[in-house]
């Protein structure tokens, strides 16, 4: 039995060690929020926080998380306000089919955390994950939009 | 090498017919043939009361609940059709929902809510006039109600933002208090519809309906579905189409923690099932499986490419255009130019993968699934159970893209058979991201040799295109073939039509397909033949205009008097772009146009090289698509063109080898980065005279425009894709 504090709440699993913690959190924790998009860190989609640095939770075993704080796009919010990374996605209208959202909301939360006013080529060069809708020119500007709120 | 695979005949017609395909070409579709079946009885309620005919129901606290039956997938079109109901109707925005007749629903009904089918560009372009006239029925209905309520004549009764007024008397009462009584009225027959012209909801930018779920983790996706007791099946075909499974040893893994079953699928694949996906994929990984793979281990992308060459010159070849005498025109040219240009197979990744959850009982099977085409995913349900359409049911959810891969509903039917073997379980079926690549559908594969002809006045007074390869309908609907040709290898490249007219006027115009089906499985991928024939003929006419020493564009713009509309896209994004005067130091210009699914498009790229690597400074694009339904939500489908149609052309490309796909994930088939995608400045012109869709036209442009920059940045031409294989990167 393995514990992880997901969102501030403790969570005991039952699992091998080393299953990825994407697939913990999908399915024995239960929050479905984190995608899985292709299981080699490569397109982001299962991005959330670890001890506050965004990782790609499909190519992390559940064991190395044991002790860390992890937050998933659900713990983003607080006291039911929205991380304002959440708020300028909706003014700005970002998702079409939002599979990847979950993913690039934790990227540019981790993003405005270590650079609060980021320049576009800070941007680009940060913000890594696949967005097959082609979303990117709306999630620029509303980072930049996060960035001044 | 002509492989095609064996169905269940009972399966593939109804399964094929619904699926609609990606063109509009009168076929039954899939609600005739269930109708036919027997279908359409003793269903249950599953929508909102008080309905009002059948798209619009209002509830008494005035919500609004807008039927939506074409699936959204992120193109915006689940926004778009409830801003066209709304508008007719004349409600309030703020309360506006959507919900969703099952097709099963649909059925009992006698297909009232029409075709569910979302590919082709089709969701607003083929059903605007019927869902408007959904909602200008219930507004009248609304306003009788009232009228009836007040004892006046409704023709002096008003309607605006949700409220009903007679001016006369002073009153005013609201959707939500007489939705009621109208519901019991007559539903008016062909009611009229508004102007365009004074649209207030339709029209208008405004922001999509479901947003809020997507940035909180709330948005239910066919992968986030779950139920009580459910298991997860992960899932191996043979590595080689056409293949199947000769043996596998379950007892190697049946006590692998969590492992509940290891099952044959069908003749082509091994499931294993287990408490949780992840033990279901690490046990399928383990499970010793032998394969006959057959003859087509001996096909390589080589040797495709090899047997579509030999239809660049056969004898024998479909004919899709034909305009005067091309090849007498060619013989007798002041200058000949010929190029041949090659489109691999490419994977629509998807980034949610393919997936399904069954629950199967010997009287009833239910599916949750992400489908383009609810009727098609409902047909395989009842195909694959062996029920009875009344014994079935699909409840849609959230797609994480489409982009035409889930019309295809192959998933839904593996599904259905694992459930099978374990009746009262629910199951969830999920591929993952290296099964969905290597054992997908595949845009198709083409070559085409380009023959032009210029008179002595450097006129292009001939052209022979003859395109080799792949048909998709001959695979996915070959009821929609005629007389033996696939009519959609031509699109963009017609006479005329809404599925892609040829925009230049040619003299001598020959456009024929020598027909070679690989073992590999063809499907719609967005933009479908659009793509590398758009490709052929903007880059080659580009190759015309350098023989001829013309500029381009004006090179173009000689041979468009009679296509005006053509002519209009390309003409702005020439303007924008500054195309009369010089790019700035070291910058280079491509230009291009194209029309298909109704729309015209043009795109012109301002590009710079520093070696092997594009710079792609700036992307000016043009749609008229007739009617701008929500121009914020178009001008994101521009722009996410440009990605999806750019990925491809640099980066993308399946090669086979041994019979199967080399590329296995993105780290073999990546997609653009947000540091590689060019600024997209989009320009949308509609000429309200017609309806054309929006979410594929953009991408036929996307890769031309690049192409044509690079030509008059390098003096190269390429002409087989992927651009990494020419060792050519985005900086």
């Amino acid at each position: 039995m393995l514990r992880l504090n997901i969102n501030g709440k403790d969570h005991d699993v039952d699992v091998d060690p080393d299953t990825p913690l994407l697939w913990v959190i999908r399915e024995n924790v239960g929050l479905t929020g984190t995608k899985y998009g292709c299981g080699i860190a490569q397109c982001g989609a299962c991005t959330v926080h670890i001890d506050g640095v965004a990782t790609r939770s499909c190519s992390y075993t559940v064991s190395g998380a044991v002790g860390a704080k992890i937050v998933t796009i659900e713990g983003l919010a607080e006291n039911g306000t929205l991380h304002k990374v959440q708020q300028a996605w909706i003014d700005n209208d970002v998702p079409q089919c939002g599979y990847c959202q979950s993913g690039q909301i934790m990227a540019a939360v981790e993003l405005l955390k270590n650079n609060p006013k980021p320049t576009d080529a800070d941007i680009d060069q940060t913000m890594t994950n696949i967005c097959r809708c082609g979303t990117f020119q709306q999630i620029r500007a509303a980072i930049h939009a996060a960035a001044k709120a | 090498m002509n492989f095609q695979p064996k169905l269940n005949r009972r399966a593939f017609v109804i399964g094929s017919a619904a699926v609609g395909g990606g063109l509009a070409l009168g076929i039954p579709f899939g609600g005739d043939a269930l109708a036919q079946a027997g279908a359409a009885n003793q269903f249950a309620e599953n929508l909102s009361p008080n309905e009002l005919g059948i798209w619009v129901a209002i509830k008494p606290d005035d919500t609004v609940a807008i039927r939506i039956v074409r699936a959204e997938m992120g193109q915006g079109s689940q926004t778009g059709l409830a801003q066209l109901i709304a508008e007719e109707l004349d409600c309030d925005w703020s309360k506006v929902t959507t919900e969703y007749p099952t097709p099963a629903e649909n059925v009992k009904r006698k297909r009232a809510w029409g075709n569910y089918n979302s590919s082709g560009s089709r969701a607003i372009r083929e059903s605007h006039q019927y869902v408007r006239e959904g909602g200008a029925a219930a507004r009248l209905m609304l306003i009788q109600a009232a009228a009836n309520e007040w004892k006046v004549p409704a023709a002096e009764c008003t309607a605006s933002a949700g409220v009903i007024t007679h001016k006369a008397s002073g009153r005013s009462t609201t959707y939500g208090k007489v939705a009621a009584a109208a519901a019991k009225l007559p539903v008016p027959e062909k009611p009229a519809l508004k102007d365009p012209k004074d649209w207030k909801i339709a029209g208008k930018p405004l922001k999509r309906l479901d947003t809020a779920d997507k940035v909180v983790g709330k948005m239910m996706y066919s992968i986030d579905f779950k139920l009580p007791g459910m298991l997860s099946a992960a899932i191996k075909d043979c590595p080689v189409f056409g293949g199947k499974v000769k043996s596998f040893d379950a007892s190697k893994v049946a006590g692998m923690k969590g492992v509940k079953k290891v099952l044959q699928v069908d003749h082509k694949s091994v499931a294993v099932v287990a408490d949780t996906w992840w033990q279901a994929k690490t046990a399928l990984e383990a499970l010793p499986i032998e394969w006959d793979k057959g003859e087509n281990v001996k096909v390589s992308s080589e040797t495709i490419a090899k047997w579509l060459e030999e239809g660049l010159n056969a004898e024998n070849a479909f004919v899709g255009n034909r305009q005067g005498d091309a090849k007498a025109a060619i013989s007798g040219a002041a200058k000949k130019v010929e190029a041949v240009y090659a489109y691999p197979f490419q994977n629509h990744v998807c980034l949610e993968p393919m997936n399904a959850t069954v629950l199967y009982t010997p009287e009833k099977c239910e599916v949750w699934t992400s489908t383009q085409n609810g009727e098609a995913a409902y047909a395989a349900t009842i195909a694959a159970s062996g029920l009875r359409a009344d014994q079935c049911e699909v409840h849609r959810l959230m797609l994480g893209t489409g982009f035409g891969r889930r019309t295809r509903s192959e998933y839904v039917t593996e599904a259905v058979l694992i459930a099978k073997q374990m009746p009262g379980v629910p199951v969830k079926l999920l591929k993952s991201r290296e099964e969905d690549m290597t054992n997908g559908v595949y845009h198709p594969v083409t070559q085409c040799k380009l023959t032009g002809a210029l008179d002595k006045d450097n006129n292009l007074v001939g052209l022979h295109m003859r395109i080799s390869g792949q048909s998709i309908l001959s695979y996915a609907r070959p009821e929609a073939m005629q007389g033996g040709a696939d009519p959609a290898v031509f699109q963009g490249l017609n006479p005329g039509g809404a599925e892609g007219a040829f925009g230049y006027d040619i003299p001598n115009l020959l456009v024929d397909h020598s027909m070679r089906n690989p073992h590999v499985p063809p499907w719609f991928w967005r933009g479908v033949n659009n793509n590398q024939n758009a490709i052929y003929l903007e880059c080659f006419i580009d190759e015309m205009a350098q023989a001829a020493g013309q500029d381009p564009l004006a090179f173009r713009r000689k041979m468009m008097a009679k296509h005006p509309k053509h002519l209009a896209v390309l003409n702005a994004v020439a303007e924008r772009v500054g195309w009369d005067k010089p790019a700035p130091q070291g910058v280079f210009r491509g230009i291009c146009q194209h029309m298909g699914y109704g729309s015209y498009v043009a795109a012109a790229a301002e590009i710079s090289m520093n070696g092997n690597k594009v710079k792609m400074h700036r992307i000016v694009a043009a749609t008229n698509p007739g009617h701008a339904v929500n121009p914020a939500q178009i001008e994101r489908q521009i722009a996410g063109s440009f990605v999806y149609g750019l990925s491809a052309l640099f980066h993308g490309g399946i090669t086979i080898k041994d019979g199967a796909v080399v590329e296995t994930n993105f780290d073999t088939y990546d997609s653009l980065r947000m540091a590689e995608m060019p600024k997209v400045e989009s320009i949308i012109m509609p000429s309200n005279d017609f309806w054309g869709g929006v979410g594929e036209p953009t991408i036929f442009v996307a890769a031309p425009a690049v192409l044509n920059a690079i030509f008059a940045a390098t003096g190269r031409r390429y002409r087989t894709f992927p651009l990494k294989n020419h060792n050519i990167e985005i900086a």
